[in-house]
């Protein structure tokens, strides 16, 4: 394993101790060779498809670019960026991908940690269950999204069926996705439905790392379920949970497929990657679509550094 | 009896209490059941629904007759077999280069030493949670300048910008936890590096290689941003989930959702034998991917 450590964090030092015990020096150096070799097209489709077209897009976003035209492009400063401060459009989108994010993520996760307190504990079926929930977790985006859009059919939709025809918890039936207050609301269930459960068996794989013991031992203590899962459960889980958050924060806050699918590019539920698209896409505005698309990289870049540090590339 | 929990009484009368407990839970885990799963049972339902039915009210929460009638429609649909056909494609050859490549990559960053791997493992990480919009008209241009735009290598180009970082990464961690024993034995044997790597490490990395496959699938078959841009029509490279979120019926008021069910019944059924069959593996490459610190 002496030689996995080489070359991670200990820099020079460590190498030169490699290279000076001489016969091995021309193996360490082979497999130095070899490293890149083998590591160099992966680097390069990388280096290609990504983070080229990321550079060239944060240099576009200085520019009234346009998608395809023949026209001289020309420097355009911050100008894109200071637009978009006052931009009512934008601004929409930023306050409906801030509500998706925050809504989404909270439900999930309380949803999800309750689901997974229940299937914590040892049932007949459990593993049936556990592969259920893996289904909302499969399905393509798209699907789950036309399927919602059925299910909230004004007329013929099985929710309003159940809420007025079979419950009467409603007076009368509701155009969800027609509603310019409750469209958002409704694709956040959405995206609950299909993201909660697997937030769940995050959870699960959490608490099954908690050993069992200590809570016997706050049994026999006298601390009640409640004050178990308080003082015991949740500190246990914090990492899990803190992880889990994060990768549902990134996710939610670039969300595109199940909003575009739903509603379109309509202003009262678009989110910042659909108005970005818009603009870019089918308005041709690249430069200032860029700005959208550069500012959603930020935001997200903040969380992937706080990512990177609770999850260490080295491990041990 | 001797595999009783220590201290508990042989038999104890149930009480009352544990009743409405067992109880409870019962009715909380049928919730979960029925949550998770009835939108797909919905979506199966209706799709099996003859048209009349599909329009009825007060809505039928099991078919009265079961027809065929909505697949046979999208199944006539040429373009259906054209998108499912481009799907197809797409993701095997997506999965196929990830894996070539991402193996290699990560045989490197797991097991040798080398030069700038730390920044390496860095990128790649940061890269699997990269948001696909912030390079879209970047993309869209290039693609364009090369001249495969609404073909095949313009979405496997695209769809290696997600599959392979992720590939690499959970391979590494997976060549990481390898023991070192087997390499070193195989090095006193006299064999290099390369053979290492085939002959040792490749087949013990094999289930990790199948679980990651499965995962950079799913995540190809259900992409949608990239697809909708990059591609025109079905001849082309148009894939399935575009067809299903661009449905259009013979009159513009109302959708044929009977159609629409149906085609997104058949588009996830092969991902739901997927996690049936392979549903472990799924879960162990989830936590490995996501929960690992």
């Amino acid at each position: 394993m002496s030689q996995q450590a080489t070359g991670l964090k200990q820099p020079a030092a460590a190498r030169r101790a490699t290279l000076l015990k001489g016969p091995q020096s021309a193996e360490a150096r082979r497999r130095e060779r070899l490293g890149w070799i083998l590591v160099l097209p992966s680097v390069l489709v990388v280096l290609i498809v990504a983070l080229y077209p990321l550079v060239r897009t944060i240099i576009l976003s200085l520019t009234n670019a346009r998608l395809s035209s023949t026209r001289v492009t020309s420097f355009v400063g911050l100008s894109n960026y200071t637009n978009l401060l006052t931009d009512p459009k934008f601004l929409n989108a930023l306050g409906n991908t801030l509500l998706f994010t925050v809504a989404s993520v909270f439900f999930e996760t309380l949803l999800g940690l309750i689901i997974a307190l229940v299937i914590h504990s040892n049932f007949k079926g459990r593993g049936l269950v556990r592969t259920a929930m893996l289904i909302p977790w499969a399905i393509p985006t798209v699907v789950s999204a036309q399927m919602w859009k059925w299910m909230y059919h004004d007329v013929f939709g099985v929710i309003n069926d159940l809420l007025v025809t079979r419950l009467g918890l409603l007076n009368t039936k509701i155009a969800w996705l027609a509603s310019p207050t409750l469209a958002l609301p409704a694709i956040v269930a959405v995206d609950v439905w299909k993201t909660t459960p697997f937030m769940a068996l995050l959870l699960l794989a959490g608490l099954q790392v908690i050993p069992e013991d200590i809570y016997e031992a706050a049994h026999v203590d006298g601390a009640t379920k409640i004050q178990q899962f308080w003082t015991m459960t949740l500190p246990l889980l914090r990492p899990a949970l803190l992880v889990a958050l994060i990768f549902r924060t990134l996710d939610a806050f670039r969300v595109f497929d199940v909003i575009f699918v739903m509603k379109g590019t309509a202003p009262e539920t678009a989110s910042v990657a659909v108005l970005a698209r818009q603009t870019m896409i089918d308005l041709a505005r690249l430069g200032e679509g860029g700005a959208m698309a550069v500012i959603i990289f930020i935001i997200l870049a903040l969380f992937v550094v706080l990512y990177t540090r609770l999850v260490r590339v080295e491990e041990g | 009896m001797a595999t009783m929990t220590a201290g508990a009484p042989a038999r104890k009368p149930i009480k009352l209490g544990q009743i409405v407990n067992r109880v409870l839970f019962w009715i909380m885990i049928v919730m979960i059941l029925v949550y998770t799963v009835f939108p797909f049972y919905w979506a199966i339902v209706s799709s099996l629904k003859p048209a009349g039915q599909l329009f009825d009210t007060p809505v039928a929460y099991w078919p009265k007759t079961v027809t065929l009638e909505n697949y046979q429609n999208v199944f006539e649909n040429p373009n259906f077999g054209l998108a499912l056909r481009n799907s197809a494609i797409v993701t095997i050859i997506t999965v196929v280069l990830s894996l070539v490549l991402g193996s290699l990559g990560a045989y490197a960053t797991g097991r040798l030493a080398f030069r700038g791997k730390t920044i390496i493992l860095y990128t790649v990480l940061a890269m699997t949670m990269f948001p696909a919009i912030s390079i879209l008209g970047s993309l869209y241009q290039m693609i364009v300048a090369f001249g495969v735009y609404n073909r095949i290598p313009a979405l496997v180009f695209a769809y290696l910008t997600f599959t392979l970082p992720f590939t690499v990464w959970v391979l590494t961690n997976f060549f990481r936890a390898m023991p070192g024993e087997l390499e070193e034995a195989a090095f006193v044997d006299g064999a290099t590096p390369m053979q290492t790597f085939r002959m040792v490490l490749l087949p013990l990395a094999l289930p990790g290689m199948v679980t990651t496959g499965l995962l950079a699938f799913i995540a190809a078959w259900n992409e949608f941003l990239f697809a909708l841009t990059f591609t025109q029509d079905y001849e082309g490279a148009r894939t399935a989930p575009v067809l299903i979120a661009t449905f259009s019926g013979k009159t513009e008021f109302e959708l044929p959702w009977g159609s629409i069910m149906a085609a997104s019944v058949t588009v996830t059924i092969p991902l739901i034998i997927l996690v049936l069959v392979f549903q472990r593996r799924i879960m162990a490459g989830l936590t490995a991917g996501a929960v690992k610190g």
